[in-house]
């Protein structure tokens, strides 16, 4: 098939697929950044994707209402951001251990739901791609690379791409934003000025946790419309990582999504097209790409000074 | 200090050493919830399970075999904790390290008389989780890399390794003539199978039925593991014998009071003249060397072929954490939580079959306890706080001090 692809079709294969797969990234990493930047560093971003996913695609299967679906993924979410919350915020637990036990609890609960529920994989109809017709005859879609990049994708993931200018404003231009920000850099201080530390970072955690189960619903009710066990795969823990990799800040964290989705992408091209580099290593290459990311010396003054730190008035 | 204050000094204590029990006690109920909403009787459901992990020889064998690997992650994981770094990346560390193993075991193993061949073999698994664990540690001490993140990464890299050497360079060569591909490795030479505890029973010279000594009922059945044929093999007391060393380790030796001091203090560390950098690389790589020889063990003792990395490591890599955690941290306290847990994964098995629940939800209620131990943990720090401020501190001596803090300073720093 080698022949029949040109490189730019397959150039442009890459971008579409690439654009396609930050859908999830970005809705876990931006809802991730809440949190980190109210000081909570939520690990069990994974467990979540995997809930919201299963109950996403379970009220689409049973109802077929795609926005109930949402929904339901939205809510098992809050669910699940309220659990790492109390544990968390009011039991000031070790972040680094409590998000890998809501990992746990959350890949356990929906395998287990998954199989006593629906047992089989099962398909659904999703969220299906925009095509923008003018006309009965036109459509942006089908214009040469412009369609391909731009006009046909599905409302997710234009969702996902709005999102990131949404939550810099919220952070940088509301006083809710400001909130969160002070609470992730200086509890004490927010504190004395009257601000509710412990609910500002409930919230910002309890919303990052709804757009993880919206992440994970755009993996089963609009991307790939099925739903299987363990379907994230490590896409919640690479999301975590995308907010270091994003300096904590919104845009950061759309750089960080669209290049790993593109590396992401070339890595499933590299399989199609039979290349000479074993699929296996083409697969490692996202992972090493983070770890290098990571070691990036220059966005760790950027890190929240309080995160992963709890807060307890009048003991520190 | 008066006789009021000590009593409640113990009582405290004993409070303390209770909370992990409470915990477990909770998230077995909250899953006796989930059981409900799934329409199972919760009593009927945790007595298959605890009956098939632990009332007769077959479950209780599996379980202790369970338990062997849960026990040398474990260790690797407490020992990181203690220095104040966290090692996500066990299972990363345990693939490769049976990866090594295997390699060795394959391309050299019957050059070796065998007690030789499954040393180095075990050496070979430690040393090759080490290396995968000193690298996070080396970048988090140089770069400031997060050690949570980059052992998660390293734990997808050495899937993806194991992937690539078991369908290339390491592939079973019969496997390639059949045409079937399946990605596993050849078998070890038998002479590196580290010995069951029939063997070692018949080796004793030790009656091979427990009808022969007069027993009776459950203590037939745990004779029987002792000595009839089953899978339990010499790893668990191999396992049991690296927790006492790694306890002599850490209270015992200039080294392990160095990690315990960077963990508790690295600022009081480093002023104390201590090298606080070397020493979290020196706590990763141990961290990662236990994971390493847990892999290998897995290999030597039970597998003695590698096949896909994940079913290999199985999930140890986090279960070894909630058997650490439960453990308090400390290596003695360990190996029964890690033949407690190894009951678990057992009993989830044996109640899927017995009632037709997932296994998984045994998944899910250890992520329960994790919860639920790192919550209750809140109070042991509170009740700490208060005893600080009113009494002397407890010193440093044989018992372990009070329960480390969960939350290593300069985790993320």
């Amino acid at each position: 098939m080698t022949h029949e692809l040109t490189l730019a079709a397959i150039l442009l294969g890459i971008i579409h697929s690439g654009i396609r797969l930050a859908t999830p990234y970005l809705y876990a990493a931006v809802g991730e950044t809440f949190a980190q930047r109210s000081g909570v560093l939520n690990l069990g971003v994974e467990g979540i994707m995997l809930m919201g996913a299963f109950f996403g695609f379970l009220t689409v299967f049973r109802t077929g209402n795609l926005w109930l679906g949402l929904a339901a993924a939205a809510g098992a979410g809050v669910l699940m951001g309220l659990i790492m919350s109390v544990v968390s915020i009011t039991f000031q637990a070790e972040q680094g251990i409590s998000g890998i036990g809501l990992y746990m609890f959350g890949l356990g609960m929906s395998n287990l739901l998954f199989k006593s529920m629906l047992g089989t994989v099962e398909g659904v109809q999703g969220f299906s791609e925009l095509r923008f017709c003018v006309t009965d005859s036109f459509c942006l879609a089908d214009v040469p690379v412009l369609g391909d990049i731009f006009f046909s994708h599905s409302l997710l993931t234009y969702g996902a791409f709005l999102l990131v200018p949404l939550a810099a404003w919220v952070l940088n231009k509301t006083t809710w934003g400001l909130k969160i920000r002070s609470v992730g850099q200086n509890p004490e201080a927010a504190d004395s000025l009257g601000v509710n530390v412990a609910g500002v970072r409930y919230a910002a955690v309890t919303l990052g946790a709804a757009l993880a189960g919206i992440a994970g619903a755009s993996l089963s009710i609009s991307l790939l419309n099925i739903y299987q066990e363990n379907m994230t795969n490590g896409m919640g823990f690479i999301a975590v990582a995308l907010v270091y990799f994003g300096s904590w800040r919104p845009y950061g964290v759309l750089v960080g999504a669209l290049l790993f989705s593109v590396v992401n992408a070339l890595q499933l091209w590299v399989q199609v097209l039979n290349l000479n580099i074993p699929s296996d290593v083409a697969v490692m290459m996202p992972y090493v790409l983070t770890i290098l990311a990571l070691a990036l010396p220059f966005r760790r003054q950027l890190q929240p000074a309080a995160l992963t730190k709890p807060f307890s008035r009048g003991e520190s | 200090m008066s006789r009021f204050r000590r009593k409640r000094f113990v009582s405290d204590r004993l409070w303390d050493a209770l909370l992990p029990v409470v915990a477990v006690i909770a998230a077995l109920v909250v899953g006796a919830g989930i059981l409900l909403l799934q329409g199972a009787n919760p009593l009927e459901a945790y007595r298959a399970m605890f009956g098939g992990a632990f009332g007769n020889k077959n479950g209780l064998a599996d379980t202790l075999v369970k338990s062997v690997p849960l026990m040398l992650v474990g260790l690797g994981i407490a020992i990181a904790f203690r220095g104040g770094v966290i090692n996500i990346g066990a299972e990363g560390q345990l693939i490769v390290g049976a990866l090594l193993t295997t390699y060795f075991g394959v391309q050299f193993g019957a050059h070796f008389p065998g007690a030789i061949a499954i040393l180095l073999g075990l050496l070979a698994g430690m040393l090759m989780g080490a290396i995968w664990g000193a690298i996070p540690g080396v970048l988090k001490a140089q770069l400031g890399v997060n050690e949570i993140l980059s052992t998660i990464m390293m734990n997808q890299i050495a899937i993806q390794v194991g992937f690539y050497l078991l369908r290339g360079p390491m592939i079973d060569p019969a496997e390639l003539a059949a045409g079937t591909n399946i990605p596993h490795s050849a078998r070890l030479p038998k002479s590196m199978d580290m010995p069951r505890f029939t063997d070692l029973a018949k080796m004793l010279g030790l009656p091979g039925k427990a009808q022969d000594l007069g027993l009776h009922g459950y203590a037939a059945d745990v004779y029987g593991v002792l000595v009839e044929p089953t899978r339990l093999h010499s790893g668990f007391i191999l396992a049991v014998i690296v927790s006492i060393l790694v306890y002599i380790l850490l209270w015992r030796t200039t080294i392990g009071y160095r990690i315990r001091a960077v963990g508790l203090n690295p600022h009081a560390s480093r002023y104390a003249g201590m090298n606080v950098k070397s020493t979290m690389v020196l706590s990763m790589t141990l961290s990662g060397a236990f994971a390493g020889l847990a892999g290998a063990v897995e290999i030597l003792g039970l597998h003695h072929r590698m096949f896909e990395p994940t079913s290999v490591s199985a999930g140890f890599g986090f279960s070894g954490i909630v058997a650490a955690l439960f453990g308090k941290l400390h290596p003695l306290g360990i190996i029964p939580s890690s033949i407690l847990f190894g009951g678990l994964l057992v009993g989830g098995d044996k109640m899927q079959r017995a009632m037709q629940i997932p296994q998984v939800l045994t998944v899910a209620i250890l992520g329960l306890v994790v919860l639920f131990v790192v919550s209750t943990d809140y109070f042991v720090r509170k009740r700490q706080n208060r005893r600080v401020s009113v009494e002397e501190s407890p010193g440093e001596g044989a018992v372990p001090g009070p329960t480390p803090p969960l939350s290593p300073p300069e985790a993320n720093a």
